[in-house]
């Protein structure tokens, strides 16, 4: 895979590592904010190459893991409409509601689907005029543009039977909540490689200006990962904080203008619910009202008003999410909770701490 | 989920292209990207192009990395 594999070169990941340990031997916690780091990370064994007393912690960049439960229950409770099909990605099938996954309501006869693209559901829709077809809006900004171009496709195919139940979130402002709360002390940041090809590192600014903390914008293979722990490092030996690109192959400075353009179309920001952290105002977005019948809040707002409260779970992850601890401190980790039996959406979740943790160690 | 593979651009048809990586083709929507053509390759999530590879970047980082390597 090219563009890919080159960025694996063990002897290039090894000469930074290198690098690495000759910057200082100070104590850091930086956090791999997005949950595709976490998994590379966990992957290809990174933490083994840090110095003693560098460490790696999880953010809030999983969206499986960040989604609310309410959310997941009402989405769930949709399946329940006869002549429904649930549309989803892959990664929320078995994510547990506070009673069943959808991979269990799919067991127990509801209409599941599981997609690669929301554009493939808005091509269910077109082929099965009978059924409504809902989509799980799940995702940061990487991942809305693709459903911005859903929604506006099945506008111009005239479809009445196809809606999002979205529950996207920006990163931008939960960071900054995340910050702002003072609760989690951490030296630096990787921040999210994909999510900045579409709001570019600019978003970023505000974290290096007021709160002085050293961010890299960082890809997903080791040798990008490694640049983005060296940067880090670097600038908090320099006593420095800046937003540095460290994925200049992909990522610019400005947001992409077609992405902002068709997504300032169909969403505007609203508050948003995440686990873990609450509801952080102006860190999600909801379908415009001009696309309102494309949004399956409105079109479906008798059913989701009744969803019963969450009930409060035993599962840890909010705070995982935080970064306020290891999932390996959390009680049922490992004993209750594993891949195969998972009881939270951060042991779910390929991407998720308590995945990566579980299946590679070293947390 | 944020996931994005690079793969590269074999057909162009309007907002749609043909994308390929290790043998495996896919058709991606490309409605974001102003300038893509045939060669480039992009990274590819959820059925849409989301960005554009500067390749000679990539190069260039490689370059200088394998000569950092070369000096240890
Ligand atoms: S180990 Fe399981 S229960 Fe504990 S925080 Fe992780 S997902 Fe939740």
């Amino acid at each position: 895979m090219k563009y890919s594999h080159e960025f694996r070169d063990w002897e290039i990941v090894q000469s930074i590592a290198e690098r690495i340990r000759g910057i200082s031997n100070r104590p850091a916690t930086i956090m791999e904010v997005c949950g595709t780091h976490t998994m590379s990370a966990a992957r290809f064994g990174l933490k083994s190459l840090f110095p003693d007393g560098v460490r790696l912690v999880a953010g809030p960049g999983c969206p499986v893991c960040v989604t609310a439960q309410q959310d997941i229950d009402a989405f769930l409770a949709l399946g329940n409409i006869p002549g429904t099909a649930l549309v989803s990605f892959g990664d929320m099938l078995r994510v547990p509601g506070s009673s069943a996954s959808l991979e269990q309501q799919r067991a127990a006869g509801v209409d599941v689907r599981i997609v690669y693209s929301p554009l493939d559901a808005v091509d269910i829709a077109a082929r099965e005029p009978e059924k409504q077809v809902v989509f799980f809006g799940v995702g940061f900004e990487t991942t809305t543009p693709a459903i911005a171009l859903a929604i506006k496709t099945a506008a111009e195919r005239d479809l009445t039977n196809f809606s999002v139940y979205c529950v996207h979130k920006t990163m931008p402002a939960a960071l900054r909540a995340l910050l702002a709360s003072g609760e989690v002390m951490v030296s630096g940041l990787l921040l999210p490689g994909h999510v900045t090809t579409i709001i570019g590192t600019r978003a970023y600014d505000f974290i290096a200006e007021e709160f002085h903390v050293p961010c890299a914008v960082t890809g997903f293979e080791p040798v990008d990962m490694m640049l983005g722990i060296e940067s880090v490092l670097k600038q908090l030996a320099d006593g420095d904080s800046k937003i540095d690109n460290m994925y200049a192959r992909a990522v610019s400075s400005d947001a992409n203008p077609l992405a902002k353009k068709l997504l300032d179309t169909i969403f505007e920001p609203c508050d948003a619910e995440w686990r873990g952290l609450g509801v952080i105002p102006a860190s999600g977005v909801r379908i415009r009202s001009e696309y309102s019948l494309f949004d399956a809040a409105e079109r479906f707002a008798d059913i989701i008003k009744a969803v019963p409260v969450a009930p409060v779970s035993k599962c840890l992850c909010g705070d995982v999410l935080r970064g306020a601890i290891q999932p390996a401190q959390c009680p049922l980790f490992g004993v209750d909770c594993t891949t195969s039996n998972p009881i939270g959406p951060c042991m779910v979740s390929s991407e998720g701490a308590c995945a990566a943790a579980y299946r590679y160690g070293g947390s | 989920m944020c996931l994005a593979i690079p793969m590269r651009v074999t057909q162009i048809e309007g907002a749609t292209a043909i994308v390929e990586v290790s043998g495996i083709t896919r058709k991606v929507r490309i409605d974001l990207l102003s300038d893509v053509e045939l060669g480039d390759f992009v990274l590819v999530h959820a059925g849409l192009a989301i960005a554009k590879i500067d390749t000679h970047e990539a190069e260039e980082t490689l370059a200088l990395l394998k000569g950092l390597t070369n000096e240890i």
